[in-house]
């Protein structure tokens, strides 16, 4: 299946990627390349197949609800690119 | 000192033929000397030079683990506290992580240097490092050429011998391609076999991090580095670490060697089909015997790998936002924007290409035709090695379907670079071992490697597999330089 402009714009949307105007003809064209390729799948009928999310069906483990993580405020709030007060600073969200 | 062996290092320093500090200056000379292969993205002289002073008095003292005083380099993806850990990514580029990665802080246990951390396909993806931020690395063999990717940067580092050893990562054969492209032993081991914590994700339930060194007795060793249950991993798997070591010159006399019928048809280059049929007789020769196998659905590996990994890129990188660290984008008007153009500005043409056809796969009303159909061919696929293993003890055949291509030959086609990965990706789709031996030269002097998959957890027979083959051989001690 190939895809067009629209969609291309509204993917970008849904994975909050601004998209330069000049460079939308050569995503659509890479992205259907690509959707075209994966689309080898539909040759093989996979009706009654249990899908598989992890080698081996791992099982994911539970462990006892203790506090584990050390406080590292300092360290993490010196990485932020904008903070005040020890919070992450951002754009207003809520009026 | 360049030239030798991992055991060789450790005796040396045990010797005192010469120091830790010694050896790393050496080292660093080398990758001063080599620049221009662009093998590393930051390089700790400082940091490293304190760390053999301390190797040298544990090594003075007589407390000495098989790593101690030895350098190593790291791939750009394992987060290593104090220094810049960037994923080959301006997203990261000013990013120090606030913690090692397992992996790091085991390395770090057994004494080992890290040199530094080496230039990679960008958050790991691509097959020829010429997505990295930090700009292409030259495979030594021919600086015209690729290094193969995603861990490219570590494969040109051990193949120039700037370091002794590294560690890479792989997700659908970024250990395997770079260690064929540039003549050298890569391991991708089994799933849940190496701690992931602290290594940034790229598709959680392929990755896995590996060994990528000149033999396959020093990928033993520091694959018994790396190993081992972690609980800060959720799918690290708590199984007995064998001592990978021990058995390497195990006779191979009886072992089944299983060729896969769709890896050797016409598709398949001829250069690299003779080569790789000459490693199987060598192997005859060993006493192992070659049976024919099938793995029926492995044309569909491609497909199934280029759903199943980007939906978990798109997800995973979902936590680059500009909000707590990493890159910002200077201008915005409000958080949506924010969020676009940080990212359209910190990650690069290869990986928002992947987040988007993620994306889409997830997406409603295409979920269950792109996601839950890739996830069920992904059972079809493993159901074909399960099969196999009844026949056979491991599965040889070619690692990529062409040696080292030149720069620019595949970057306008996305999907002519995925299909690089042919032959690799369905062994991280199963979670097997798989590993990449120098197994011959083709016409225009580029290494061709061999790939051997084992079963579940069977590293130890992968390893003695290939230390075998490398006794009766000398392609693995050749050098580019």
């Amino acid at each position: 299946m190939s895809i067009n402009n629209d969609d291309v714009e509204k993917i970008a949307h849904l994975a909050r990627l601004a998209i330069d105007p000049g460079q939308l003809e050569t995503y659509t064209k890479n992205l259907s390349g690509i959707l075209a390729l994966v689309e080898q799948m539909n040759e093989m009928d996979t009706n009654g197949i249990a899908a598989m999310a992890h080698p081996r069906d791992t099982k994911l483990r539970l462990r006892d609800d203790v506090v584990s993580e050390v406080n590292q405020r300092e360290k993490f709030i010196k990485l932020a690119p904008a903070s005040e007060n020890g919070l992450f600073l951002v754009p207003k969200v809520l009026d | 000192m360049h030239k030798k062996s991992l055991q060789e290092l450790a005796l040396g320093l045990a010797n005192k033929d010469f120091s830790s500090v010694e050896l790393t200056r050496h080292f660093h000379d080398r990758i001063a000397a080599h620049q221009d292969i662009n093998a590393f993205i930051t390089v700790d002289l400082e940091g490293s030079l304190q760390q053999a002073a301390e190797a040298d008095t544990i090594l003075g003292a007589g407390k000495a683990l098989p790593l101690t005083g030895i350098p190593m380099a790291h791939k750009d993806i394992f987060c290593t506290d104090g220094l810049r850990t960037s994923c080959g990514s301006k997203m990261l580029d000013n990013f120090i992580a606030p913690y090692d990665a397992t992996l790091i802080r085991k390395f770090r246990q057994a004494g080992s240097i890290m040199l530094g951390k080496t230039n990679m396909d960008e958050f790991a993806m691509g097959s020829s490092n010429e997505t990295s931020y930090y700009g292409r690395v030259l495979n030594p063999w021919n600086k015209e050429h690729v290094p193969g990717g995603s861990s490219g940067g570590s494969a040109a580092a051990v193949a120039a011998q700037l370091a002794p050893a590294a560690t890479g990562t792989d997700t659908g054969g970024s250990i395997r391609q770079p260690a064929s492209f540039c003549g050298l032993t890569g391991l991708k081991p089994s799933y849940g076999r190496v701690s992931r914590y602290g290594m940034i994700a790229f598709a959680s339930s392929l990755d896995q991090a590996g060994p990528m060194t000149r033999s396959a007795a020093d990928a033993a060793i520091l694959l018994q580095t790396m190993s081992g249950f972690d609980e800060r991993d959720s799918t690290s798997v708590d199984i007995a670490v064998p001592d990978f070591s021990a058995g390497l010159e195990n006779d191979l006399k009886g072992l089944k060697i299983g060729m896969p019928v769709e890896f050797f048809n016409d598709d398949l280059d001829p250069g690299i089909a003779s080569i790789t049929m000459d490693a199987l007789r060598e192997y005859e020769k060993l006493g192992a015997e070659l049976v024919e196998i099938s793995l029926p659905n492995s044309h569909l590996s491609v497909p199934c790998y280029y759903v199943l990994a980007p939906a978990e890129a798109s997800s995973n990188l979902s936590r680059f936002d500009g909000a707590r660290y990493g890159y910002r984008t200077p201008e915005y008007d409000d958080l949506l924007d924010m969020y676009k153009k940080t990212r359209a500005e910190g990650f690069g043409d290869e990986v928002k290409r992947r987040i988007m056809i993620g994306a889409y796969a997830l997406s409603a009303g295409y979920y269950d035709a792109y996601y839950l159909k890739a996830q069920k061919i992904r059972r079809l696929i493993s159901d074909d090695f399960t099969r196999a293993f009844v026949k056979c003890d491991v599965i040889a055949g070619p690692t990529a379907p062409e040696t080292a291509f030149r720069f620019g030959d595949k970057t306008d086609d996305p999907v002519a670079m995925y299909l690089n990965d042919i032959y690799t990706i369905s062994v991280n789709l199963a979670g097997l071992p798989g590993m990449s031996i120098p197994a011959g030269m083709d016409r225009d002097n580029l290494p061709v490697g061999l790939q051997l998959i084992g079963q579940y957890f069977d590293e130890a027979r992968l390893l003695n597999v290939a230390h075998r083959y490398q006794q009766v051989t000398d392609w693995h001690t050749l050098s580019p330089l």
